[in-house]
Order: C-alpha cells, then structure tokens, then sequence
C-alpha cells in the first residue's frame, strides 16, 4: 500500500505492507533509527513518536498505513540544526539517561507532555511518563531534566 | 553529591557525559539499527512444552513461505559439530536448537532464514513440529527425588548438578549447638529476569576476505570470539566481534545465546549476512534469568548479641542446562561473601544445585555472581535475630560489625576485606533519616494500631572479579587492561577490555586518562567492544570495569608518565632524575617556573623526541591483587495499609562507600538506577513457573518493571574509604544499590508487620501477600 507519511518536516512516500507498524515504517522505510522497539506489548514507551505536534503515541501500536497524510515528530527532528531542543538539553544536563535506548521516547512524550502542561509539577510528569519505562536511572533525573525544559521554555524569547 | 568541589583535575569532577550528545538525538548505534545489503532475518521455533519428546520437525511448508531461504535443525547443527553450546564456567553444555526433546518451554527448536522481518516470523509459524510431552520437573526439590531424570544425556544419571560449600562444618554445627541465642530461616530469593530494555540481538556476515564480521550485544565481545573459535573451530583471527552501544545489560548480555550461534550459522550456509533480534518475549522466556535461591540460614548469638556462628544451606534451580555465568572455580559464585559486614568467628556455607525444566541461566544480575542472594540473606538473617533478641536493629549490626581498625580482615569464609568504616557510615545514615525520631513517630503509630516499618541493610559487596589465582572463565583469566595513545596535539584515545552498556565509560576512562596525564578529558577518546582495535579483556558485569579497567587505565597512563618524563628531561634541558611531575605539569625539581605540560611533550613525542623512542602510548594488563569491598548503609521507611496490604515506600536513604568517586554525577545516577531495580525485585518482579512448567511471565504486562509512579524519591549521600590496594582507591558501584537494598525494603515491611506477629515473607512482597499475612495474623489472634 502507498502511504505518505510528513516525517520531521520531510515528506516520504513509501509502499508498505498493511501489517508494517509505524515504528519500523520509520526505521527501515525512513532509515530513523532513533525509534526503538523494546516490548511486544506497547508497555516500554522506547517507541514514543508525536502526531501531528502534539499528541504522544506509541509507533509500535499503529500501523504505517493509519499515519498516512500526517504529521510525525522524532527525536532525530527535535532540534534546530546544531542547538539542541531544552529537553535534549535538560536530559543532558540532569544525568537524565545512560543506556540511552529510552531516551527518544522519554524525550517525546516529556514534548507532547509540555505541549499540553507547560508547567508540571514533579507528581504531573511522573503521571505523564509512567508510560515510558526506565531500568537505568530510577526515573529521578529525568524528572529534573524535563522541570529544567519546562523552565528554560517558559522564558522568553529572545530575537 | 554532583556538585561536590574538588581540588583535582579531572577525578571526582561532575562532569557532563560524553557519550550523552549522540543518545539525546536518536544517533545512538544499537544492534538493530545495523543493516547490510542483502541482510536476511531470523526468527527462531520455540518449544510450547516445558518437557516433551520431539517426535518429527516437518519443515515442508516453512519453506513454501514467500521469502523463506532456509530453516535449520537441531539434527543439521549436530552433524555439523555444534548442536551443543559449552556453558560458561565450562561444567555443562547446552543444546543449540533442540536435539531428541526440549528441555524448558520457549526453547528454540529450529531456525527460519528469510527475506525480512515478517517472511521469517510467518515461515516459523509454519514449521510443524510433533512433540510428546514428558513429565515436568518444575522446582529443585522435585528434581532432588530423581524420579524424572532430565538430563540422561549427561555422564551422571542424576538432577543434582553440584554440591558446593566453604567453611567449617563441623565448627560452625558446635558453635550454633552451643549458642544460647539462635534462628533458622527459610529465605526464597526469587527467580528474575533483567530485563534491559533492549533485547539481545546480533547480525553475522563473512566478509570477501572469508572473514565473520559479528555484532552482536555482548558484555564480553572478547571472550565471544575466544568462545566462539573453541566451538566453530573457526580461527581466532578470522573472527571480528563488535559490540554496539548497549541498551542495557544487567548480566543478560553475557551468556552465549542459541540465536547467535544460528546466525552465524545461516550466515556461512546462505552465503549472505543474518540479522537476529529477539523479542520481548523471547528475551524474557528463554535468556539468563537471575537468582532462584532457595536459602536456610541459620544465625546463633550470645544472650548479648554477639553473632557466634552463621550456616547456610541452598538449593538452587538452575534450569534445564547448567548455565550460570560464574567463574571457572565458583560455581556458586562469590556467594561465600554471606557473612557480611559482620565479624563471624566460624561459618559453614553450601549450595547445592538442581535440574529443573525451565529456562537455564543464573547469571549475575547486576549483580557480582551470587552476592546479592548472600548479602540478602545475611542482611535479613540479621534483623530475624534482632527481632528474636528483642535489640534494636542498628544496634545489633553495630556490635558485631568488623571494625575500622580490623582491615585488612581475613573473614571466617576466605575472603580479604580490604577497607571499610561501616560504623561511620551507619551513623551518618542514622543521623541523616533521623532514625531517633522515626522510631518515636513508629512506637506512637503503633500504639493507635498503624503499622508503619524501618528496615535497616548493612551490606558488604566483594566485587571486581579478579586476582588471576582465583578467577577465570573458559580458563582464561579475569584480568583487563587498557591501551592509551597519545597524539601529536594533547588528544588522545583510550581502549579497554570492557564494555560500556549505560555506565558512562566514555566519560569516566577520559577522566583517569585526565587526571593521571594532565590532560584535557574532553579531547581524551574512549573506545571499547571492537576486538580489532582494544586489548584484550574479560568485559563489563559483576561491577569490575572500574576495579580492573579502570586500574588498567590508571597504569597504562603511568607508563605513559614515564616515557613523558624523559621527553620532558630533553624539552627542560635537565636530567631525567631532575624531572618531577607536580601540579599536573613536569617541572624542574625545585625550580617551579620551569616546567612543561603534557601536551608540550606530546608534541615532542612526534617532533622532537630527541635519542628517546618517537610516539605516545602504552598499553597495560591489570591482575588485581584482591578484590574489592564496597559497602554501605541503606535505610527503608514504609507504611502498610492494615485493610488493603499496600507498600508505601515513604523514605529511603542509600549512604554508600565505593571509595574514590570519579564522577559523582554518574555515581549518583547509578545508585538511583540500582535502587529502582532493588525496588523491583522486593516488590514486583518474579518469574513464575506453574506446577506444569509453564511460564507466567512472558512480557511487560506480566513481568512488572516499575514506571515512574511507583518508583519512590531516592536520598543519597556518602563515606569514602578508598581501596588501598587499588591504583585510584575506587571500589565500583553499580550493583551495590540493587546487592543491598532489597533487604532494607523486605526489613522494612517485616518490621511494619512485626507487632502482629509476621516473621517473614518472600519476595516480591507484593500487595496480596501482605493482606494474606495480615488477615492469617489477626486471625490467630481471635
């Protein structure tokens, strides 16, 4: 089946089969390897892409064709050229990883969680990730790292 | 704790990690993101019985499936010579794909080659396969009758696989007869799973030259191709292992799996490179489980408390093949680590190890082989008797803790402790929880009938595997090392043995290299996992990269020094005896304003050597003298619901001493990450067998990992006493919070309930357990 699919703003055009999931849509049609798969059973959250700016859905648990004519945000189209998005950048700066295979899906649904809260408290981003697993940092500094975002992003924009 | 100051120049910095950049923007390099052109895929046929004869493998329509190339049994790798994987420690063997029966339910039975992804899962759906089911054997004290013989392919007709012990027997039966004071417990440590969240996975391809190119998720890349030339008969050289970046390992990624073996067996049969990953539930059913220790402990006291003697018996479920990965000579691991932080005059341990038909393993999950069953019993045995005596908890372990002044300490089961302050550190954690006022607030919630818990954990680990004397796997022993170069401008790269799966090696190695050379730590290179380009090590688990590596590191940067030195004695025109290395500079004894920088000599090394020998690098095999001891002190505060059995993890302290800290940013994250999977294996992780040997537990919506909601806050703090036989004083961390924090959780609950009478439970304590105990001691109570 032909499907086009807006991923990062680049359009692909790719011929799929129906049972094809988005998330390997994505990483053998797209070659965006920065979706993982961890789970057969969508619990681990490695595979957490936004559709369409703001909604957090986990790729393994739709089909390629369902994406067809929407919009896709990957952890590859998070930042702008060489400045990292402040979530990036808080995850990095608040030890917020280490294996680094969750680190995509936790940066993508911390985006569509801030999208729809911009101002979390420590309890609201636990309730928002626990749909993303962690087995390396006990969750703590990702918590600090998304506050960090959530404050940088509030500031105001300079020109 | 990350932003402690410090006066050095590179150790103990919290500094940001290297390796993070590529992480955050999905540029991470994992095995499944590999492909090559003509890349086919594998999915493997898995027994649905724990037990059964396989009468015939009919694989007539797996091969009519659109794509499908191949499918393998275990008769075709038998008459090629490897229908039989050694395991580990060299004391058994396991089938690669089933030969005659299978033994575990979920065991691979025959392999499927196809075009992708999906042509090889539909054409492992078709293979057709005739079994006669066998009698179960689904726990070791069933196996222990030998009624069913699993194994009669084995020389001995029997379940028993070994017996193991260490200490005095006979000493330690007289002193637990004659102890006034004494308890006997059964503690179950429960069979789990690690869990990293990526699964295992490899590809193999032989190149134009005939040679395996492997990649493959492996802890240990070189003892995988060692391993792999013994079984293939496949020249050492000719085999290339490569070991991506990893999304976690735990010990999952030690062990040789069947997969790999058929991968590179398909690779060489079809001619074309062969990519195998394996899913969630496939990791979760048949890779290296952990644990499955059965444990009685027995502990005899004086009237005062003071502990007299300590026996332990354990029966151990390996599984359908001895796999456990634990040294040649260990085959219960470094379990002799049981007595603790405590001085044991005599002690009796022993293990003793069946046959079961579940899936094999046993290895060290997160974990220095067995330790953490050992401190789990110690550190639980301890506050049973403390309970038995009436003492506080804290007390108990003071008195018989092996003192400050008492190290080195030779303990009653052979080991050398090699540092330790345990009683500073039980009080700073005492201080710090405000354990006075916890115990007010407790005695105050009891009288109204509240049942709320302190559980205390007082554990010594004894890691970084080890002294050639004592520790080898396949015969080789387990050393590591490292390889440093210096290049012309001041940058470096440095190379080791081990293999980074999280533990941030990118940015800790460049910090010794840092700190030991004067050099910048961010233009210092870490590589590792490629047998091509690193020298040869034993790999990462069982917390020993920065006990060996780490030490290999620090001495190849000295050799470095010292070739420096005489290339800096040229630069400043003196003799080499006139050279010192101070302030991170070479200097002219005595002369401060004339010195040079490392980075000065660097480029002398390649310019202007003068009769020195030109070039920067060194390499260096570390045989540690002993191993190491990191310890600490963990504090548990819960609060039960009496009506509904709910856990409530309300505060827990973890004051941990791993010596020198190198980067206490990635210390702490550590500590957190430990914790949380402590937290699991106390609370929710379990994988269980039914009585029919069918496994329970078979993904994440079975096998419980916690989310972020149910993970408690984490308080961390530290002592450091520094290893003095280690070239930097550090001692590892990554497995001591997930080695001493289930017993403080366990304590904890124990002690919440102890007002009703509730002794013990075993792990997972989950919800339905506590209101079952509740209801059974309210009800003997009427």
């Amino acid at each position: 089946m032909k499907v086009t699919v807006t991923v990062n703003g680049t359009v692909y055009e790719r011929d799929v089969q129906p049972r094809t999931l988005l998330a390997y849509f994505l990483r053998e049609d797209c070659g965006l390897t920065g979706t993982h798969v961890g789970c057969d059973t969508s619990s681990c959250g490695c595979c957490v892409v936004v559709l369409d700016g703001e909604r957090a859905v986990k790729s393994c648990n739709m089909f390629a064709v369902q994406a067809d004519g929407h919009q896709i945000l990957t952890v590859e189209g998070l930042a702008n050229g060489a400045t990292l998005h402040p979530l990036q950048q808080g995850f990095w700066d608040q030890h917020g990883l280490q294996c680094g295979f969750c680190t995509p899906g936790m940066l993508l649904t911390s985006y569509a969680l801030l999208k729809h809260n911009p101002n979390p408290s420590e309890a609201d981003i636990r309730e928002g990730l626990s749909g993303n697993l962690c087995r390396c940092t006990g969750y703590q500094n990702i918590v600090k790292a998304v506050q960090q975002a959530a404050g940088q992003m509030h500031e105001p924009v300079s020109a | 704790m990350s932003t402690q100051a410090t006066d050095r120049h590179a150790i103990g910095v919290a500094m940001k990690r290297k390796e993070d950049p590529r992480f955050i923007q999905g540029k991470g390099h994992y095995i499944d993101d590999l492909a090559f052109p003509g890349m086919l895929y594998l999915a493997l046929v898995r027994s649905p019985y724990p037990h059964a004869e396989i009468k015939n493998i009919d694989i007539a329509d797996a091969m009519k499936v659109p794509g499908v190339k191949a499918v393998i049994t275990g008769k075709d790798l038998d008459a090629a010579g490897l229908g039989w994987l050694p395991t580990f420690h060299g004391f058994d063997k396991q089938m690669v794909l089933a030969i005659g029966k299978v033994l575990f339910q979920y065991q691979e039975v025959a392999a499927v080659f196809a075009e992708s992804r999906e042509a090889a899962a539909d054409g492992a759906e078709a293979v057709q396969v005739d079994y006669a089911p066998l009698p179960v054997v689904a726990d070791p004290f069933t196996s222990k009758t030998d009624k069913v013989l699993l194994r009669p392919d084995r020389e001995q007709k029997t379940n028993h696989i070994f017996h193991w012990e260490v200490g005095d027997k006979d000493a330690t039966a007289r002193a637990l007869a004659s102890s006034p004071r004494r308890i006997k417990e059964r503690l179950w440590f429960q069979r789990c799973h690690p869990a990293p969240l990526e699964p295992c996975g490899c590809v193999a391809y032989f190149d134009t030259m005939g040679r395996l190119q492997f990649h493959v998720t492996s802890q240990a890349p070189h003892v995988y191709r060692t391993a792999l030339a013994l079984v293939t008969g496949i020249p050492e050289d000719k085999i290339h292992v490569i070991s991506p970046d990893l999304g976690g390992g735990f010990g999952n990624k030690v062990p040789i799996y069947p997969g790999y073996v058929c991968a590179i067996v398909g690779a060489l049969k079809i001619g074309r490179p062969v990519k195998w990953i394996e899913t969630r539930t496939e990791n979760l059913t048949s890779t290296g489980f952990a644990r499955d220790y059965h444990m009685d402990v027995e502990i005899g006291a004086t009237e005062d408390g003071r502990v007299t003697a300590l026996h332990v018996a354990t029966t151990a479920d390996h599984g359908a093949f001895d796999a456990a990965a634990d040294p040649s000579k260990y085959p219960a691991g470094i379990f002799g680590i049981v007595t603790g932080s405590y001085a044991f005059p005599v002690a009796h341990a022993e293990v003793d190890a069946y046959f079961t038909n579940k899936a094999p393993g046993g290895i060290a999950y997160r974990c220095s082989f067995r330790v953490t069953e050992a401190s789990y019993a110690i550190e639980r045995g301890m506050d049973i008797l403390a309970d038995e005596l009436g003492m506080d908890a804290a007390e108990l372990r003071s008195k018989n803790f092996v003192k400050k002044e008492q190290f080195p300490y030779p303990s009653a089961l052979g080991f050398t402790y090699d540092s330790g302050d345990y009683q500073k550190t039980l009080n700073l954690a005492l201080e710090k929880i405000g354990y006075k006022q916890l115990l007010e607030e407790q005695a105050e919630k009891r009288a109204r009938g509240e049942l709320m818990g302190i559980g205390i954990s007082t554990f010594t680990e004894v890691v970084g595997a080890g002294p050639s004397k004592h520790f080898d796997i396949l015969g080789i022993k387990m050393f590591d090392s490292a390889e440093i170069r210096i290049h012309p401008t001041g940058a470096g790269i440095v190379r080791t043995g081990t293999k980074s799966q999280g533990q941030g090696h990118e940015t800790t190695w460049a910090q010794i290299v840092a700190e030991e050379l004067g050099l910048d730590p961010q233009t210092i290179m870490v590589e590792e996992g490629d047998t091509d380009t690193a020298p040869y090590g034993l790999g990462t688990y069982a917390s020993r990269s920065t006990p060996t590596a780490g030490a290999a590191i620090a001495m190849a940067a000295r050799r470095i020094r010292e070739k420096a030195r005489k290339i800096a004695a040229h630069l400043l025109e003196v003799g080499e005896a006139d050279v010192e290395w101070k302030d991170y500079k070479f200097q002219v004894k005595g002369v401060p304003s004339k010195t040079v920088t490392m980075k000065d000599v660097a480029f002398a090394a390649y310019t202007n050597m003068a009769q020195n020998e030109p070039g920067l690098e060194a390499t260096f095999y570390y045989d540690p003298p002993n191993m190491t001891y990191p310890n600490g002190t963990y504090v548990a505060v819960v609060d039960v619901d009496r009506d509904t059995g709910e856990v409530k993890v309300r505060r827990f302290l973890a004051v941990d001493d791993c010596g020198t800290i190198i980067n206490p940013l990635v210390v702490e994250g550590q500590i957190h990450g430990g914790l949380t999977e402590g937290f699991a294996i106390a609370f929710m992780q379990e994988v269980q067998y039914d009585a029919e040997g069918n496994n329970l537990n078979t993904n994440f919506t079975d096998y419980l990992l916690p989310t972020s909601l149910e993970t408690p806050h984490w308080e961390t703090d530290k002592t450091v006493t520094p290893s003095p036989h280690h070239p930097i004083g550090a001692k590892g961390v990554g497995e001591s919070p997930n080695v001493g924090s289930p017993a403080a959780f366990v304590n904890a609950v124990i002690d919440a309930l102890s007002p009703l009478g509730v002794r013990h439970i075993d792990m997972p304590i989950t919800r339905d357990k506590v209101w079952r105990a509740i209801q059974e001691a309210e009800q003997s109570k009427k």
